[in-house]
């Protein structure tokens, strides 16, 4: 937030025009895209704070719980949404979080590789699926949407053969006795902060267990992965040439290319860091269950959209923000892992995530006229 | 030799067995603004391309500054100082003004590795620039958007000349605007001229060229129908010599013609 309001006072050193309208922070904050996304959250909270605020949902626990679910989608959702500003689609997520699942797995328990060089290989697989898809919407011309539809059947299908093929089953069990000792897996598999925790806990400021531990361990590494993509990704759209890049590239691709842009280098990145992005989410997915399943990550790449959307993202690119999409996520997880703690039934959930992304739409829409209509 | 800026001798241009281009000389000097007419399908596209490097031509020579040179690639145009406004202007909309001005070529701070976008010396130059060819840009991060035409073509124009450019090639850059708008647009790019820079301005507006043009080349059918300064050529001469002329000639014949009916 520091960063805005230094660019609020040098903005008014270098107009001293009496026409400018001193605009107020609230007008500016009107136009970044994130503000729907920041105000559903806000709205979100409140709600819960009323209808579930003496239920546990607020707790340490219940926190933790509904922040996990969040970071998770927030995980891709962000790099779906650096994605869109670039002007393209990845409905492949979903497919290459099942895959990379298994490409940890298989290597690690049917192969013998240790569990970081399978974790290394997942993430190999994921930039060269990522460069393909890229290389492909770049080099065709054709829909990024189409492209990448066909990659969610052939990543998926390819996933469900392949596992079947080597281990007969659609599951691969066994990785938990791996993750111990290993040089990697920390990274995707540690909860951190514990002694806050332990802290909390020897206070009795959080619940405890039977055996006096807290019942809230640590923050899980999605959390982490999550804030840190979110600050990552938000300095690079404002703060970087390549950021421009995307905001060019989305905008008018033809433009973008005849001012130098590296339009097709720039999609093509997008592309490998979506593909990264479900790779990251399935890394620490499968480790956390010790398992991986050819099914997993399934329709994710729709919810990684929505959440997107919601956070202010254009379907036709150039504007949105990856600040935006993770406040989107976190609406959507905390309203998935909420539910519970109400007495609505959770069925309703998904008609909760389409009405949601329907107003986003619309809201959008509205502030895209706001942004370009002439004066 | 070298008192031309820029020479285009002979150029031809062919697709397949189509002719787009034939035997197409032009030669501008410093400060001189060439206006390129011809109406739709004279081959005005094909030669703006030409020049801005996206085709090659197939025959003639490109001269720049004295020394010949073939265009590559549309960066070796640009390199050269030969730069190219489309009708479409490269710009983005949804972006704002500064970040559409050093869209590709943005200014950078900080050290190795962690080089980040200038945006406050950005703002503060592209306010400037456009303050200097009188569009009050109420503010730099607006969005492009919010701009009318005229502003739109000067931002687009006033990038070209501050990235370098020597020659100025100017696709219709008054066709959609209006009387008041355009004349903005074309006393900027007198002002352009004045200050050293060559411009070939194409368009198929004898109104628009014929105040600001030094001299004027007319295309028709992909051939160059001569070249003439100001003081050889009416307005209406060149109207004429464009295909559009003899058409809008008729045309006048007949409105007539339905003018007396009606009043009959």
């Amino acid at each position: 937030m520091s960063t805005k309001s230094k660019s609020i006072e040098t903005k008014t050193d270098i107009n001293q025009d009496e026409r400018l309208k001193k605009v107020s922070k609230l007008r500016l904050l009107l136009n970044r895209p994130e503000l729907g996304a920041l105000g559903g959250a806000i709205l979100v909270f409140i709600f819960f704070g009323i209808v579930a605020g003496d239920t546990g949902m607020f707790s340490a626990y219940g926190v933790l719980n509904f922040l996990d679910v969040s970071a998770n989608l927030g995980i891709i959702a962000i790099a779906a949404a650096m994605l869109m500003i670039g002007g393209e689609f990845d409905l492949s997520i979903g497919s290459m979080i099942g895959f990379a699942g298994i490409c940890i797995a298989i290597p690690a328990i049917y192969w013998g590789w240790p569990l970081w060089m399978s974790i290394i290989f997942a993430f190999s697989m994921a930039v060269l699926v990522g460069y393909f898809n890229g290389i492909l919407v770049v080099r065709t011309g054709l829909p990024s949407f189409i492209v990448t539809l066909a990659m969610l059947f052939i990543l998926r299908g390819a996933t469900l053969a392949i596992t079947r093929l080597i281990t007969g089953r659609t599951q691969v069990p066994g990785l938990r006795v791996l993750i111990e000792d290993d040089p990697l897996a920390w990274i995707f598999a540690t909860d951190t902060f514990k002694w806050v925790f332990t802290w909390l806990g020897s206070m009795n400021l959080i619940a405890l267990r039977t055996d006096g531990t807290p019942l809230a361990t640590g923050i899980p590494p999605s959390v982490i992965w999550f804030i840190a993509l979110a600050i990552i990704t938000t300095w690079i759209l404002m703060k970087t040439r390549y950021g421009n890049w995307i905001f060019a590239s989305g905008g008018d691709k033809n433009g973008a290319n005849n001012v130098g842009v590296p339009v097709g280098r720039v999609k093509i990145s997008l592309f490998i860091g979506t593909a990264v992005a479900a790779t990251i989410f399935a890394t620490i997915q499968v480790l956390d269950a010790g398992s991986a399943d050819t099914m997993r990550g399934t329709l994710k790449e729709l919810e990684a959209i929505a959440a997107a959307v919601v956070g202010g993202c254009l379907l036709t690119g150039g504007y949105g923000s990856a600040i935006g999409a993770a406040f989107g996520a976190l609406i959507f997880g905390t309203v998935s892992m909420g539910i519970f703690y109400t007495d609505v039934d959770t069925d309703w959930f998904k008609v909760f995530l389409g009405a949601m992304m329907l107003i986003a739409v619309i809201f959008n829409n509205y502030i895209r006229r706001k942004v370009t209509e002439s004066k | 030799m070298s008192d031309y800026l820029v020479q285009f001798n002979n150029i031809s241009k062919f697709f397949g067995k189509v002719i787009a281009l034939k035997d197409v000389t032009m030669k501008l000097k410093k400060g001189e603004i060439m206006c390129l007419l011809g109406d739709n399908g004279a081959g005005k596209s094909t030669l703006i391309k030409t020049l801005a490097g996206v085709h090659k031509p197939d025959e003639g020579e490109i001269i720049v500054e004295g020394k010949k040179t073939i265009f590559d690639s549309p960066k070796d145009a640009l390199d050269m100082g030969i730069a190219t406004v489309y009708q479409d202007l490269a710009l983005v909309s949804l972006m704002s003004v500064t970040r559409n001005f050093f869209m590709g070529r943005e200014p950078m701070k900080g050290p190795a590795f962690f080089k980040t976008f200038d945006i406050e010396k950005a703002n503060k130059i592209a306010a400037d620039r456009m303050g200097q060819i009188g569009i009050d840009v109420r503010d730099p991060s607006q969005a492009v958007g919010t701009m009318s035409g005229g502003e739109r073509q000067c931002l687009a124009i006033s990038r070209a000349i501050y990235f370098g450019a020597k020659v100025l090639v100017l696709d219709e850059p008054t066709s959609a605007l209006g009387v008041h708008q355009a004349s903005v647009v074309l006393k900027y790019i007198v002002k352009a001229a004045s200050q050293g820079l060559a411009v070939i301005l194409i368009t198929h507006n004898v109104h628009h060229a014929y105040p600001v043009g030094n001299s004027f080349t007319v295309l028709n059918r992909g051939k160059s129908l001569g070249t003439y300064e100001k003081k050889d050529i009416s307005r209406e001469k060149l109207l004429s010599m464009m295909a559009g002329g003899e058409e809008l000639n008729k045309l006048e014949v007949e409105l007539q013609e339905m003018n007396r009916s009606t009043a009959n």
